[in-house]
């Protein structure tokens, strides 16, 4: 049997609040295959957010270890976490989190301007992953000019734009309407099926975790078996 | 480089904020270089003095005269070339507010030292002819729109009585460093009223101006010519013209120091203003910078975007500066020119000045960005923007 993408071994996350410790995740271990399509679910403080931004590399465990395609993050420092990041993780926000001064071609080419790619092939890249999402008509657009579903998409285009090993999504439809959360399940889904990408997916709808292959439910730092 | 685009989207970016930020920083450097070029012009006449010339006073102090005797003693002190006195009139022309320099001298050998007065061979003549008779710097002819066979009326306050003078001659500066803003009269035409009116007072001089063969011997010359008067009624102090000129200055060293304290002032406003958009601007990106974070971008480009974008607006700002500095001080040169005769922009206050405001850019930068280094990027994505 092939390795897991994401190993995450024993893992606990801690935050501190002035004098006071929370503690946000207790021995968590996780696996997540290559070409998986993984939901968390669980209540709001149950931690899923925050094994998510682990998986990520934007945060750090206070133990245990999370490797990722061979790679222990919990071991970089800032520097090569963010190259990392930019080499391996596509992030999708539930807020998009698109720049509002640049265009949709821009926001997309932002993570490709980290590599040594030329302007030409920038932009074949950036016009690939716009085609992907269907906005390849929209790449002059500024996300003001964009709806909210647009936006969203556009912000996958961004996460998948350097062909990441995995994409992590934080409550990705939580800000859409039914017909726009549609669309764009059904995109990470494509994104999936038809590219094999590893997706880990943080949500609260029920209806959003069925599009994944697997659903993990995390309480009170713990996580369950679905 | 490739993070230019997005510095200067962001300046940009809230257009009203940028434009009266970089307003404020144009200002104030503009008020930085007008105070600095009243400063430079104070020193003005000091710096343009001509190294071989002296000044012989009265050793108490400027305001008491020397006698016009004096003048054939200190022509045969070995080393000196040629003597020529004068004296401060002072007067009023319409009232206070109308100031001008007011100065009686011995036309033959004044502007025969003074080679930096320009004066038409016919105007000399005249000038040198008639009792009466004034001569007037090109300036001061165009902000009174005197001319040629014009009168001017003085009251006089020092020499009392109403005088008046006739305008024989308009010189002009050789260099644009020269004051053009005198009025040069006969000092025998004073001389000839006070020995009606007032004869206790004739035959005497305000200043000797001595001009000596070798500027390398004017230290000797000096103590020579002192010696001479030594122990008498009227002991005398020669010293360089730059001396004499910088002994007027120190009369005004407070105000000076006000003017140099208030030019820094002014850069720690331009501080100020620029810090706290920049504070406001880092404060909004919190969430931005995160995202960018996020997407790989290091701690070294987000301190990046931080200053790039608070110097852009410091240079944005000091040129806009430095270019309404120059129509600025033309307006001050025409409004002053009776006080300050020569207000010229020094290229090295227009270098401070760019200096100052790129140090600025900088200092600003430094507080948004250390906040932008320490924050984590969980933290700065839970920053509602």
């Amino acid at each position: 049997m092939a390795e897991p993408i994401v190993q995450v071994r024993n893992v606990t996350k801690i935050y501190k609040r002035d004098t006071m410790d929370i503690p946000v995740l207790q021995n968590i271990s996780l696996d997540v295959p290559e070409g998986e399509f993984l939901a968390l679910m669980g209540p709001s403080g149950s931690g899923k957010t925050t094994l998510l931004n682990l998986v990520a590399g934007i945060d750090r465990p206070n133990n245990g270890s999370i490797t990722i395609a061979g790679s222990d993050i919990s071991k970089l420092n800032e520097s090569d976490l963010a190259k990392w990041r930019a080499r391996h993780v596509g992030f999708v926000f539930q807020f998009y989190n698109l720049i509002p001064v640049l265009t949709a071609y821009e926001n997309v080419e932002l993570p490709l301007l980290l590599t040594h790619l030329s302007k030409a092939e920038r932009k074949q890249h950036v016009e690939a992953a716009l085609s992907v999402v269907g906005l390849a008509d929209r790449m002059k657009h500024y996300p003001k000019q964009l709806s909210g579903g647009q936006e969203q998409r556009v912000a996958i285009a961004r996460a998948i734009v350097t062909d990441p090993t995995i994409i992590v999504a934080d409550e990705p439809t939580g800000d859409l309407d039914r017909k726009s959360a549609e669309d764009v399940l059904a995109l990470m889904e494509q994104l999936n099926q038809e590219f094999k990408k590893t997706i880990v997916m943080v949500t609260h709808d029920p209806q959003a975790a069925e599009k994944a292959h697997k659903t993990r439910h995390l309480d009170k730092g713990e996580l369950s078996q679905n | 480089m490739k993070i230019l685009k997005l510095i200067i989207k962001n300046v940009f970016r809230h257009k009203l904020r940028t434009f009266l930020t970089i307003l404020g920083v144009a200002i104030a450097v503009m008020a930085f270089g007008l105070l600095r070029t009243l400063i430079t012009s104070w020193y003005a006449g000091a710096n343009a003095a001509a190294p071989d010339r002296l000044v012989t006073r009265n050793s108490v102090s400027f305001i008491f005269p020397l006698p016009l005797s004096y003048r054939d003693q200190i022509a045969r002190v070995p080393g000196v070339k040629s003597v020529t006195y004068e004296n401060w009139f002072g007067g009023v022309y319409i009232d206070q507010n109308h100031f001008f320099a007011r100065i009686a001298c011995d036309p033959k050998t004044m502007l025969a030292m003074y080679p930096e007065y320009v004066l038409p061979p016919d105007q000399l003549a005249a000038f040198e002819k008639e009792r009466d008779a004034c001569i007037i710097g090109q300036k001061l002819a165009d902000e009174y729109h005197f001319k040629i066979g014009d009168i001017i009326p003085i009251t006089g306050d020092i020499f009392p009585g109403q005088w008046q003078f006739v305008v024989r001659g308009i010189y002009h500066g050789k260099t644009p460093s020269t004051e053009e803003t005198t009025m040069f009269f006969q000092w025998d035409y004073l001389n000839e009223q006070l020995l009606k009116t007032s004869p206790t007072r004739a035959n005497q001089v305000g200043w000797y101006a001595v001009q000596v063969n070798d500027s390398k011997d004017a230290a000797r010359v000096s103590d020579a010519i002192d010696a001479l008067f030594a122990n008498s009624s009227a002991e005398t102090k020669t010293e360089t013209e730059k001396a004499f000129q910088a002994g007027f200055i120190s009369m005004s060293s407070a105000i000076i120091t006000s003017l140099q304290v208030i030019s820094y002032v002014i850069i720690g406003i331009i501080f100020l203003v620029l810090a706290n958009t920049m504070i406001m601007t880092a404060r909004e990106r919190i969430r931005e910078y995160a995202v960018l974070k996020t997407l790989g971008f290091t701690t070294k480009h987000i301190v990046g975007l931080i200053f790039g974008e608070s110097l852009s607006i410091a240079i944005l700002g000091g040129i806009l500066g430095i270019l309404i500095t120059f129509p600025m001080a033309a307006f001050f040169a025409i409004g002053m020119q009776s006080f300050i005769p020569m207000f010229i922009v020094e290229p090295e206050t227009l270098l401070l000045a760019g200096t100052f405001a790129i140090a600025v850019g900088i200092i600003s930068a430094i507080f948004p960005a250390n906040r932008a280094m320490s924050m984590q990027i969980v933290d700065g994505l839970r920053q509602v923007g």
